[in-house]
């Protein structure tokens, strides 16, 4: 094509080749053509990656399960090791599963969250999320002998810059937390991230969501509120918002408009 | 255009190095080298998109319309790159999660753009597609030598294998907690710009202004 300035081209592609760039009518084609062959590159990679990709997000969020319950180590077969969990469709309002009209292998409840029909507005809306999907996919883990020993809860709320999106593990008493962890986040490198640090997180192994009377005491602050030690996590040292985002959506989801119902039903032994 | 490939390939490394020189692209270096893993990936898709966007451009350089050409080069640059982001959420998927919006932020790169109308609109295709390496490999370059300092310093440890034991984990080192944030990077770009214009004082650019000199009576 370097050649354009060779005398008198033959044919009809090369005449076209040879003519000025700057003609409205070449201007028009060169600018349609290149967007032809760019779009067609571009959905040809994404269409045909999109399988993979797709594997990458699922396996991602099953180690996460993994991990959060205490069984990840790595190098084990992720999809084996996940195969022991029981997924359900939880119905936040009522705690009951409703895996009768929804699939719990594949029902997006992140996706659900923009769903009108399955979705609500929320007016008190301390985790930052503005819309709460009504149906929650949650997991449970059983011992060898069958009964419950886990639950994993997903847990979403707006951190500094970023919506943190994770689990909680509890354990069987729906009281007691086993672990917290989040699979999904853009905070600060080395400040708000450390919410993926593991001696932040082990500090929320043993601690516990309400005392005595009932009422939800956990609390992630700077210093240790009256109800004590069991249920105080210290917060990230250089990360306060972060630390008061964690706080909100723990407090949400484990409050009345989250969890609540299920985790009553938890405690009185009906699961 | 005189120089032979090698030296397209060799100059922007050091003599006329896209950041240190120009100082263009400065805007990703910033964000993306907090570690050393993430910068060179980065580094990585840039050299990537510089030389085929170079390629592809030049091809065309002589059917490109001067009127809409900026914006042909765009949808070429932003194919490239697009393409890129789908390839690291296929196979690099921990990675994609950390580059998030920076990948797709190459398109906006100052280098791309610059080596596109700049040299792949006036020379043949292999020419632009060696000079548009070149000049992904001296961006590279800085990346991850702020991203060296940024990690080893900020989280003592590199490429994710820690050196310096921190005292978070129960080591003994403090982190500058500074060095993770981007401002920290303009420093240490500074630092390095000046480094090669010691090194190499014939890329100080000359005054705009001189103070005038009074003659003393």
């Amino acid at each position: 094509m370097s050649d354009t300035q060779s005398p008198e081209p033959k044919g009809a592609l090369a005449k076209f080749l040879a003519a000025s760039p700057d003609s409205v009518g070449k201007t028009i084609f060169v600018a349609v053509a290149v967007c032809l062959v760019a779009s067609m590159v571009v959905s040809a990679a994404a269409v045909s990656l999109r399988p993979v990709q797709e594997t990458n997000r699922l396996k991602d969020k099953q180690v996460n399960v993994l991990q959060v319950a205490g069984v990840f180590e790595p190098g084990i077969d992720v999809t084996e090791a996940f195969a022991a969990f029981e997924p359900h469709v939880l119905e936040l309002s009522t705690g009951n599963f409703v895996d009768d009209q929804f699939d719990p292998t594949t029902f997006d409840d992140i996706a659900a969250a923009s769903d009108p029909e399955l979705s609500v507005a929320l007016d008190d809306d301390p985790a930052g999320i503005g819309r709460k999907s009504k149906y929650r996919v949650i997991y449970l883990l059983r011992d060898d002998a069958g009964d419950l020993d886990k639950v994993i809860l997903p847990l979403h709320g707006y951190g500094l810059w970023s919506t943190l999106y994770g689990f909680i593990a509890l354990e069987n008493n729906g009281n007691d937390i086993y672990g917290l962890q989040f699979y999904q986040h853009g905070e600060t490198p080395g400040l708000g991230a450390e919410v993926d640090n593991p001696r932040w997180k082990a500090l929320w192994n043993g601690k516990k969501l309400r005392d005595d009377n009932g009422d939800l005491q956990i609390t992630v602050a700077k210093s240790q509120p009256a109800a004590g030690p069991d249920f105080y996590i210290d917060a990230l040292a250089g990360a306060t918002l972060t630390s008061v985002g964690v706080d909100n959506l723990v407090k949400f989801w484990m409050g009345d408009a989250g969890y609540a119902p299920f985790l009553a039903k938890l405690q009185a032994g009906e699961l | 255009m005189s120089q032979t490939k090698k030296e397209m390939l060799v100059d922007p490394l050091v003599d006329n190095n896209p950041i240190t020189l120009q100082v263009l692209g400065i805007c990703s270096a910033l964000a993306v080298t907090s570690s050393l893993q993430v910068s060179m990936v980065m580094a990585l898709a840039v050299i990537f998109v510089t030389s085929f966007s170079s390629f592809f451009i030049s091809c065309l350089r002589n059917q490109i319309p001067g009127s809409i050409r900026i914006i042909v080069q765009m949808v070429i640059i932003a194919s490239l790159v697009i393409l890129v982001d789908q390839i690291l959420k296929a196979y690099a998927f921990e990675i994609s999660k950390t580059l998030s919006v920076f990948v797709g932020l190459i398109i906006t790169n100052c280098i791309v753009m610059g080596r596109a109308e700049a040299f792949a609109m006036k020379n043949p295709p292999v020419a632009s597609f060696v000079d548009g390496m070149g000049n992904g490999m001296g961006y590279g370059l800085i990346l991850l030598l702020v991203g060296f300092i940024r990690e080893l310093f900020g989280a003592g440890s590199l490429f994710g294998v820690t050196i310096l034991e921190t005292v978070n984990n129960g080591g003994w080192y403090v982190p500058n907690g500074m060095l993770l944030l981007p401002p920290s990077a303009f420093f240490i770009i500074g630092l390095i710009i000046w480094a090669f214009r010691t090194w190499k004082p014939n890329q100080v650019e000359e005054r705009e202004f001189k103070i005038q000199q009074v003659e003393a009576h």
